[in-house]
């Protein structure tokens, strides 16, 4: 059997996305820029997706939805745009944001410090979540921009976004959040948690890699990171890709809905909970950050004396895919700044396995994971150094 | 190697089936309990190296005979990968009949070597070759505590990349020998820094006492201030040419003909002159001089004067010296 666990780094195509999408490669090809009706016929399904892309995150007609290649490009465009506009075009200096971000966000503030920006990144608490009167604790009259995570990919934590973007409205201060992690498994509104700029990816929500979304609140905008053409009213040049355009807003239709937001919370929850119980059953396994106020379809665990990594290895042996954010099994060999953020026990600092499901697992494919994970547990933990005998001769220096 | 790392490969599919065997059956794995050591009348020896909280650990049982110094039963735990585990395994299988003497030279490279599938190809990839070196290591933890030794006394020089295995006496060798300037230059002449990078520079995965950046630097530095004092004994013993003097070594160079052949003559007239700069415009030297005293508005320091100079300065330092007084 296979069963796939790892929906938070992707997931699969929902096939009504790929229903939509199929008529833009071979039937409905145009420009969408150009006078004629092939460019013109696109356009009908074109709005369609942006009713479905604004109303999925309760947007305003007057706030812009702009259609990007992905997350990581949208929250560019927002600490780069806010870089040049307010920081080096202005009087602000700083940027706040958290020290479990994604990389799209960590990666860009750090190049933003190599370049004279002063930028504070704010630790989670024990349970992995970042408390909101940090950022009161820390805003600035001359900062830029705060940017902070809806959910966390590692853990699913849910941050208070809502306290937080009352705390930047009080100070007058834009605030930016990667949704990316939230869209689908939780109700994102814009509009009741005062956010200026969200960005989203689709294929975390069942629709096409390659394609995101930007939201910036009317007043806004920004110095675009890409120039060009005048598409997406000149905020993000380039010919946009119709066919992930209209899959992206079928999915997120889709994925949005009261009833969608229901399943995930009613039945994904339940299998996650499922999966997670029955792995708890096991002496020595723990989950990180605690089971409050997560993401319905995420659990991060840790199984003491089991290295990430080989747990993935027999997991995947098994058919089975989920994640680890442990050093070794990344490429560049980078340690998780999740695991590491938390302060965990340092001895489970690389004992962390993340299983993340989606509204396409079934409850047969939980049992079979669990099967599969135990056995798991038991032959690594076999082969441990941590379950090792120890002879009376013989002290331990593990 | 741009178009290769374009697309992140999986570095499970570059393992060699040697190792895949190995992480899902390890033939090795357990432990040796005293009463075990005892029925075969060995010494039970039990090393640890690494830890959790690092991401790798390891634990080696010995059972060694102790007339012949040879280790009749080898086993091992371990916390860590696949690489980890498979390269435990064979660390493992390696030791076995061997003398401790003997075992304490296997290295991570045997190890690596042992688990490839056919001689030339990896058997795990670059950024996996570290999770071999604890297999290395343990070996010599196990072997310390046989003999009652430090671990250290087995190492006989600084090991700099552990996964390649190159002292710093190599690397420091190399980037003099062949005169490199670059880290990458360095990898490429003795792979240091190829595998896991750690030893590149600060920030990598594992931290080291001395990095590949550091040892570029250090003997960069030495070798520049060699070629000065080189160059000053040079300068000093009269045979170093013109051309390869430094600005400072050219100005004394030719003070000290001015002060000996040319300004006494000055003098006598109440004059003198200063060196403003020496410019290279080669195959020429241009000297700028400016004349003082009485010398300054002499209708012969343009001509007369002027070419008594030069043709000193030609003489006695370099042919290619012209004087130019302004």
């Amino acid at each position: 059997m296979e069963v796939y666990l790892d929906n938070n780094a992707t997931t699969v195509v929902d096939p009504k996305v790929y229903e939509e999408m199929k008529p833009f490669f071979c039937d409905i090809y145009g420009n969408p820029n150009s006078l004629h009706k092939f460019g013109s016929g696109t356009h009908p399904k074109m709005v369609e997706a942006l009713n479905f892309l604004y109303a999925g995150i309760n947007a305003a007609d007057e706030d812009d939805v702009i259609i990007t290649a992905n997350a990581t490009e949208s929250n560019n465009t927002v600490i780069k745009g806010i870089w040049i506009d307010k920081i080096l075009n202005g009087d602000k200096k700083h940027i706040i944001t958290s020290e479990v971000e994604h990389p799209a966000i960590t990666a860009t503030c750090k190049f933003l410090e190599s370049q004279g920006v002063a930028v504070t990144y704010l630790p989670v608490n024990e349970d992995g979540v970042l408390e909101a009167s940090l950022v009161r604790d820390f805003i600035k009259e001359d900062t830029a921009l705060v940017t902070i995570m809806w959910a966390n990919n590692e853990t699913g934590k849910i941050f208070p976004i809502k306290e937080i973007g009352a705390i930047c409205k009080e100070f007058g201060v834009p605030f930016h959040t990667d949704a990316t992690q939230a869209i689908g498994k939780v109700t994102v509104d814009v509009q009741d948690c005062n956010v200026d700029y969200l960005s989203f990816s689709a294929h975390k929500f069942h629709g096409p890699k390659g394609v995101g979304g930007l939201y910036i609140r009317k007043g806004f905008g920004l110095t675009p990171l890409l120039h060009g053409g005048e598409q997406m009213g000149g905020l993000r040049a380039g010919t946009v890709d119709v066919a992930s355009m209209v899959g992206m807003g079928w999915a997120m239709k889709l994925a949005t809905s009261t009833m969608a937001i229901a399943y995930e919370k009613n039945h994904v929850s339940k299998l996650r909970d499922k999966l997670e119980n029955a792995i708890l059953e096991l002496p020595e396994t723990v989950v990180i950050g605690g089971k409050d106020n997560r993401t319905p379809n995420t659990t991060l665990i840790s199984f003491r004396g089991v290295e990430g990594e080989s747990m993935l290895w027999d997991l995947n042996q098994n058919g089975i895919g989920a994640s680890t954010g442990s050093a070794c099994a990344s490429e560049d060999l980078e340690a998780n700044p999740v695991m590491n953020a938390f302060g965990s026990d340092s001895e489970l600092a690389h004992t962390g396995v993340r299983f993340s499901l989606s509204r396409f697992n079934t409850e047969e494919q939980i049992d079979y994971a669990i099967n599969v994970i135990k056995n798991a547990v038991t032959r690594l933990r076999g082969i441990s150094s941590s379950y090792a005998y120890t002879p009376s001769c013989h002290k331990s220096s593990l | 190697m741009a178009k290769n790392s374009l697309i992140s490969g999986s570095i499970w599919d570059e393992y060699s089936n040697q190792v895949v065997n190995r992480m899902n059956n390890p033939k090795h794995q357990g432990e040796i309990t005293e009463e075990r050591a005892a029925e075969l009348g060995a010494k039970l020896i039990v090393a640890d190296f690494g830890a959790e909280s690092c991401g790798d650990a390891v634990r080696l049982y010995w059972a060694v005979n102790e007339e012949t110094d040879v280790i009749l039963e080898s086993k091992f735990k371990s916390f860590g990968c696949g690489t980890a585990i498979a390269s435990s395994d064979v660390m493992a299988e390696l030791c076995i009949g061997k003398k401790v003497d003997e075992a304490v030279k296997i290295t991570n490279i045997d190890v690596e070597f042992a688990l490839r599938d056919n001689a030339n190809t990896p058997a795990v990839p670059p950024q996996k070759m570290h999770c071999s070196v604890m297999a290395y290591d343990v070996i010599k933890k196990a072997a310390a505590e046989y003999k009652g030794v430090d671990m250290e006394s087995f190492e006989t020089e600084v090991i700099v990349c552990e996964c390649a295995r190159v002292s710093l006496g190599t690397i420091r060798e190399v980037i003099r020998i062949n005169d490199l300037t670059t880290v990458e230059q360095i990898t490429d002449y003795t792979k240091a820094g190829a595998f896991c990078k750690s030893c590149i520079r600060p920030g990598g995965h594992e931290e080291k006492d001395i990095y590949l950046v550091d040892i570029l630097a250090d003997v960069r530095a030495e070798m520049a201030e060699e070629k000065m004092k080189s160059a000053a004994d040079a300068s000093a013993a009269g045979t170093l040419s013109f051309e390869k003097m430094t600005l400072v070594q050219r100005i004394k160079a030719i003070d000290s003909v001015l002060d000996s052949d040319i300004r006494p003559m000055l003098v006598m007239d109440g004059g003198n002159m200063e060196i403003i700069d020496i410019k290279e415009n080669l195959p020429h030297f241009d000297l700028y001089i400016r004349y003082l005293g009485s010398c300054s508005g002499c209708s012969s320091g343009s001509s007369g004067t002027l070419y008594a100079i030069e043709s000193v300065l030609q003489q006695k330092i370099d042919e290619n010296i012209r004087v130019l007084p302004i």
